[in-house]
């Protein structure tokens, strides 16, 4: 008889049985895991396959969250640490908390999603092909080198709930490629090296209504202050933006 | 708090080590002796060692008492050193041109022993408070000195993974000098210059490892000088020029002369920091933020660690967990 | 004289199959190589000095210049240089000049040192994403300051701060002076100075007034000869500069032949023209470190304590105990001219045997100064033989806080290093009064060229210090463990204060 959701304990359980039970669950024909007492946990769903599997982790699970994972989703409710969605190629990471430095460090595909804030270098290095598109959206407010070396996949920062998307220095530093989108507006002097800054258009607008939708009913927010506010535009001003600063012997 | 706790806070954090050295320190512990320093020592060899200690000592002040710190066999931990503690009194006469004589006898004596290394290393020598430190696991060095046999109303703790050399017990975190013990997560790639000029005001760094250098700068910085705890995080983790041309003319004016005098303490490289006395706890990181670090809060208590997830073992209730700024330090003060 | 023609020291030809017939090499050449004879160029080899100025200008690459084009049996002490010194000694009986930096093959300090970066342990920094900061103060910093804690929770700084020059990048364009080199030259020396936020040296010639825009970038030159030196000039520099001794010639003072002494630079100077700018040896009101200490003092109540004041001194053996008593002297900076500094005109026998390597100085300068707790006192400047960037990261690992280059800036402007600077005939325009010749350099293109020089260093410098993990130059300085010596012994480890590779 294949059960179609599993309860663990993770109170004291070391990160790779842990892992090791997910992994048969899954293998299983599990659908619904849920962890409880998560304290730390590292590398928890790394690697895993299994588009319709949803995982929830209650409490706080440790670095590396979903990292190489392909296809599940994995609901945290708590705040997560250190690069949760590193090099994550498909599947939902949905954060009911805080994140560290390093989010969606390197992702290729996916969605993430952050309830309140996350740390320094943001999405940095996310990348891109063709319609394979990561996507990181925050609601509240990232730290400095958000979306550093940034080569594609979609990046959002709402600062919801008084909080300032960003405040500090090097947003989209050596951007080539992908968009950072935030509400309202950032301070020129936190633009990072190659960046610049563009008033959305509705156009624009309208292709992101439904991920806002999609991340204000994760959070059983209301969608509506999401699409009226507006939204600035952070890209690339060139596509080699270091172009200049080498020449041959 | 007994160190229990926090033996389980830093074991949670296992993955980050390397089992070569671990270390506690914790405030309040010698209620009956905090007049006096609180000298902890590592001989090599108790029989040969111990002696010339005692004669120097004697010379400087008088040795109230002095025992063996109790240790307890662990099978993963090799007992490399014999852990002793004095407590020790120095006598201000012996450096009568001093303003602080007692701080300078000790700060003199810790020097000199632990750079003619014969077979005696002092990693202790502040009041009322005692570091505990080996080469080993947290779990293991915890044990060894049973350190939930200890109460404090201040403890740090440290998990070491070596970078530029072995693992010795005079090498684990924390470092101490006088009332000040450091902390370190990272590596401090302006060693070669911090320790160049803290070595011209007279402190000599023996333990091979650039975290010790922190503790002195903290204590010229402090101490010596004077600065807030605040404006030494200044000194070490300034603000980028960049910012300071941005401040207003005043703030510019102070921000651009503590880089100009500090320049050679400045600390480059990846770090997350803490920094305890007798008074407060801060912690800061560097100015780019290469490693983490967390706060958090409980009433009147204040935690500050690598993950969040280590502070909920202690405190599972803790609140208002919060990323400091880059550079900038979070300060609790501790008030009576 | 029985001694004969020595041999060639170069070899024109020109390549008739590509050769045009344009005649620029004729037209530029201004040593006399060239000449017309009917259709065709006539060469006098025997004249050429290799500045390349014919072959820079030629259209088709038509021309060939030899160096050495006659062997001698070679030999590895009696080399062509010391019996070719001797023919010219046994026919003068004379003191040989000679210019630009040493030309004696003593092995370069610079280039057996070798730079770390980060790995594992330790991220390396990405200049061109994440901020590096290459600012650098030069002059006398306080060794600690007093902070008061305002009521508001404010912090007032109760210290005051001696003035300090604030430049973007710590390289500097050192002395040379009108006088050894044309206005132009400087011109286009000062313009690319205020554009980069950099400072260069007036040299002991004075401060022309067509420069007068861009004396806040000036570091004006007190030499032992105070040629052009009064209260107005010291008033428009940024900073004034005591020249004790100069690594090129350390001993003796500075000498202008008088084929350069034109009445602008008499002018200038205040000396009669055609005759020759000698400037004493010592300071005659400096004949002991008290007397240092005066002069400084002097110069401060005179510009009233508003200007760093540096002294330059000539590497030599007891540089760092020399540095140490200017330090006390009350001098915002020290400069120290190792032996491989360059001049206009210096004895060969100084220039190439007199003096030590600036790398083994400023270490030592760096030691002492750390070791009597004196380092804030004064900034230390580099320079003799700054070829590159990575000379430049050495040098601050070694001690410096910036260093000054002469030879560099020069060659940024096309000077070839031919070394005859003292005939004052320089083909380039740069070492030279002649009104014909000072007209080829044109002062904004040679000056954006001089930027560009300095701006690709700094950036190269950049992406040294983030490879190291360094973000500030604070760090970098006197950083001595992100150095490792390759193959020198263990004496010169210890001076420089540097493991060997692989330690």
């Amino acid at each position: 008889m294949t059960m179609q959701s599993l309860r663990i304990d993770g109170r004291d359980l070391h990160y790779t049985p842990l892992n090791q039970q997910i992994r048969a669950a899954v293998a299983d024909g599990v659908k619904e895991i849920v962890i409880d007492n998560v304290l730390g946990q590292r590398f928890i769903g790394d690697g895993l396959r299994g588009d319709d599997v949803t995982i929830t982790v209650n409490g706080v699970p440790g670095g590396d969250l979903a990292m190489f994972m392909s296809g599940p989703t994995i609901i945290v409710n708590g705040n997560a640490d250190h690069a949760p969605g590193n090099t994550m190629d498909k599947g939902k990471v949905i954060i009911h908390g805080s994140a560290g430095d390093a989010v969606a460090h390197s992702m290729r595909g996916g969605r993430v999603y952050v309830r309140d804030n996350i740390g320094y270098r943001g999405g940095i290095h996310m990348k891109q092909y063709r319609e394979k598109r990561p996507i990181l959206v925050v609601g509240g407010s990232a730290r400095a080198f958000l979306g550093e070396y940034m080569a594609g996949g979609l990046l959002i920062v709402l600062g919801l709930n008084g909080a300032t998307p960003v405040s500090e220095r090097g947003v989209g530093s050596g951007i080539h490629g992908g968009e950072i989108i935030v509400r309202g507006k950032i301070a020129d002097e936190y633009l990072g090296t190659g960046a610049k800054q563009l008033p959305i258009t509705a156009e624009q607008k309208e292709s992101i209504r439904l991920i806002l939708e999609d991340f204000a009913s994760a959070f059983g927010l209301d969608p509506a202050t999401l699409l009226a506010a507006d939204y600035s535009r952070i890209i690339a001003a060139s596509a080699r933006p270091f172009a200049n600063k080498y020449t041959w012997e | 708090m007994d160190g229990s706790k926090i033996k389980e806070a830093l074991a949670s954090m296992d993955e980050r080590g390397s089992g070569e050295g671990a270390g506690y320190v914790a405030y309040g512990i010698y209620p009956d002796y905090k007049e006096y320093y609180a000298l902890h020592v590592f001989f090599d060899n108790i029989r040969e060692d111990k002696a010339p200690l005692d004669n120097l000592l004697e010379k400087w002040g008088t040795i109230v008492h002095d025992e063996q710190i109790k240790t307890y066999e662990q099978p993963g931990l090799r007992k490399v050193h014999t852990p002793w503690r004095y407590f020790f009194r120095p006598d201000p006469h012996m450096m009568p041109k001093s303003t602080t004589p007692e701080e300078d006898i000790i700060t003199y004596l810790v020097m000199k022993v632990n750079s003619e290394r014969n077979g005696a290393l002092i990693f202790s020598s502040g009041k009322n408070l005692g570091v505990f430190k080996a080469a080993g696991w947290p779990e293991d060095v915890a044990n060894f000195y049973r350190i939930q046999d200890y109460k404090g109303y201040l403890w740090l703790a440290h998990n070491r993974y070596p970078t530029n050399t072995a693992g010795w017990w005079g090498g684990a975190h924390p470092f101490n000098l006088l009332n000040w013990s450091v902390v370190h997560n990272g590596e401090i790639t302006s060693y070669g210059t911090n320790r160049r000029y803290i070595e011209s005001y007279g402190y000599k760094c023996t333990m091979y490892t650039d975290t010790e250098v922190v503790a002195y700068l903290v204590d010229l910085l402090v101490r010596k000088h004077g600065l807030s705890e605040k404006m030494a995080v200044r000194a070490l983790a300034p603000p980028f020029w960049e910012e300071i041309d941005r401040m207003p003319a005043k703030e510019q004016e102070l921000n651009r002369a503590i880089r100009l005098t500090y320049g050679p303490a400045l600390m480059n490289g990846p770090f997350a920091i803490c920094v305890a006395n007798e008074n407060s706890l801060f912690g800061f990181t560097d100015r780019i933020k290469l490693r983490p670090l967390v706060s958090g809060e409980n009433g009147d208590r204040l935690f500050i660690s690598s993950e969040e997830a280590a502070i909920r073992r202690i405190d599972p209730d803790v609140g208002n967990i919060t990323m400091p700024k880059a550079g900038e330090p979070v300060i609790g003060t501790v008030y009576s | 004289m029985s001694i004969g023609s020595t041999p060639l020291k170069f070899r024109v030809a020109i390549d008739t199959d590509r050769c045009m017939n344009c005649g620029r090499c004729i037209e530029n050449c201004s040593y006399g190589v060239y000449r017309k004879e009917g259709d065709a160029i006539r060469i006098n080899s025997r004249n050429c000095v290799a500045c390349h100025r014919c072959l820079a200008f030629c259209p088709r690459d038509a021309i060939e210049i030899e160096e050495k084009p006659n062997d001698y049996r070679s030999h590895p002490v009696w080399t062509r240089e010391a019996r070719e010194a001797i023919f010219n000694q046994a026919r003068t009986g004379k003191i040989v000049l000679a210019g630009m930096g040493n030309a004696k093959p003593y092995p370069i300090i610079f280039d057996q040192l070798v730079l770390d970066a980060c790995q594992v342990t330790n991220p390396s920094i990405d200049p061109l994403r994440e901020p590096m900061e290459l600012r650098t103060y030069i002059g006398k910093k306080p060794s600690s300051l007093c902070l008061r804690q305002l009521p508001g929770g404010d912090v007032e700084l109760r210290t005051k701060l001696t003035p300090n020059l604030q430049i973007e990048t710590p390289i500097m364009i050192g002395h040379m002076s009108y006088g050894a080199i044309s206005l132009n030259a400087q011109m286009a020396l000062a313009k690319a100075v205020s554009r980069i936020g950099t400072f260069m040296g007036t040299g002991e010639g004075g401060l022309h007034e067509s420069l007068y825009p861009y004396q806040s970038h000036m570091i004006v030159q007190v030499a032992s000869g105070r040629f052009g030196v009064d209260i107005n000039y010291l008033e428009r520099g940024a900073a004034i500069e005591i020249k004790i001794g100069q690594g090129a010639k350390p001993g003796i003072g500075g000498h202008l032949p008088g084929e350069k002494v034109c009445a602008d630079v008499s002018c200038t100077r205040m000396i009669p023209e055609g005759s020759d700018a000698i400037s004493p040896a010592p300071h005659h009101d400096i004949y002991s470190i008290e007397d240092l200490k005066q002069l400084v003092h002097s110069l401060k109540e005179a510009t009233e304590w508003k200007k760093p004041i540096f002294v330059k001194i000539a590497a030599v053996h007891n540089s760092a105990a020399i540095a140490a008593g200017i330090a006390r002297s009350g001098a915002d900076a020290v400069v120290v001219d190792g032996f491989r500094g360059g001049s206009g005109a210096t004895p060969r026998v100084f220039r190439d045997n007199v003096g030590i390597p600036v790398e083994a100085a400023v270490a030592s300068v760096d030691a002492k100064l750390r070791q009597q707790g004196i380092r804030n006192e004064v900034s230390v400047i580099a320079s003799g033989g700054i070829r590159e960037s990575a000379d430049v990261a050495k040098i601050i690992c070694l001690g410096a806080d910036a260093v000054y280059i002469g030879t560099s800036a020069l060659v940024a402007m096309g000077c070839r290093v031919c070394g005859t600077c003292y005939r004052g005939t320089c083909a380039w325009g740069i070492a030279t009064q002649k009104p014909e010749l000072v007209r080829r350099l044109d002062p904004e293109t040679n000056a954006v060229q001089v930027e560009n020089l300095i701006h690709g260093w700094t950036d190269e410098l950049a992406e040294l210090m983030g490879a190291a993990g360094i973000n500030s130059i604070e760090s970098l300085r006197g950083n001595r463990d992100r150095l490792r010596g390759y193959m020198l012994d263990e004496g010169l480890l210890n001076v420089l204060d540097v493991k060997t590779v692989g330690a």
